[in-house]
């Protein structure tokens, strides 16, 4: 079997594309983080993420965050196609910087949560999740 | 989706002055990621709720931004501190531009 020259170009370009796809979901992430902390460095501590380490069905999977002293939170979920989750803005009667909610996951990944502080600091923690069941349909 | 939406909201009756009180919101909302295809292979078109608020006496409690990853029936607990008798407004804000909006009172005693 021979190849023309077409043809390896296009298989090169191929295997190219293969090799760079899964980590494209993770530069996705760090978009969405730089975009949030305009580049800023993300310290560690001071913020509480709690995510169960098992969730059987990613269609819904219990989660809360927590930054005292934050003025808003995102979460995000690096292996999902779109890793935005939500974004937690804090007014100036909340009760307490934290909210839970319930998120889709689109198989066992990290999910990231990053606060920014009164200060214009921003931290950082993450938990991994094994998912049973995928949670984004397809 | 503008048929069968329902919000549902658990909050106090009655607080403190100054009390932290904690809220619960459920909205029913299909929540369509954008992500599924139908039987033909064709994506369904994406239609979530991108926004939610809570305000009390015209001051924020908290302002969320949702994504597609967010569950259906979008689900939210938070806190709330009330400083005086009020209207606790939330609202959710629809991807085809309908508002929804539900208002619990909160009394001091």
């Amino acid at each position: 079997m021979e190849f023309s020259r077409r043809e390896t170009l296009a298989l090169g370009l191929g295997a190219a594309v293969a090799t760079v796809l899964p980590f494209r979901a993770l530069a996705n992430a760090d978009e969405a983080i730089g975009a949030f902390t305009g580049g800023a460095d993300t310290g560690e501590g001071g913020i509480t993420l709690t995510a169960p380490e098992i969730a059987e069905n990613g269609n819904t999977v219990p989660i809360s965050v927590s930054a005292a002293g934050a003025t808003s939170i995102m979460v995000l979920a690096a292996g999902n196609p779109v890793p935005a989750v939500a974004t937690f803005n804090f007014g100036p009667l909340a009760g307490s910087q934290g909210a839970s909610t319930r998120i889709r996951l689109a198989g066992t990944q990290d999910v990231i949560a990053i606060a920014k502080m009164a200060d214009g600091s921003f931290v950082k923690a993450s938990s991994t999740v094994k998912v049973t069941i995928g949670g984004c349909g397809g | 989706m503008a048929s069968g939406v329902k919000p549902r909201v658990k909050a106090p009756k009655k607080a403190a002055a100054g009390e932290t009180v904690t809220i619960k919101t459920l909205i029913s909302h299909k929540m369509e990621s954008g992500q599924r295809k139908n039987k033909d292979g064709s994506p369904i078109p994406r239609s979530i709720i991108n926004r939610f608020t809570c305000d009390f006496n015209g001051q924020n409690v908290i302002d969320i931004e949702l994504a597609p990853a967010i569950s259906t029936n979008p689900y939210f607990q938070f806190d709330a501190t009330i400083p005086d008798a009020g209207d606790m407004v939330f609202t959710w804000y629809d991807d085809d531009g309908d508002v929804y909006t539900t208002t619990k009172s909160v009394a001091i005693g």
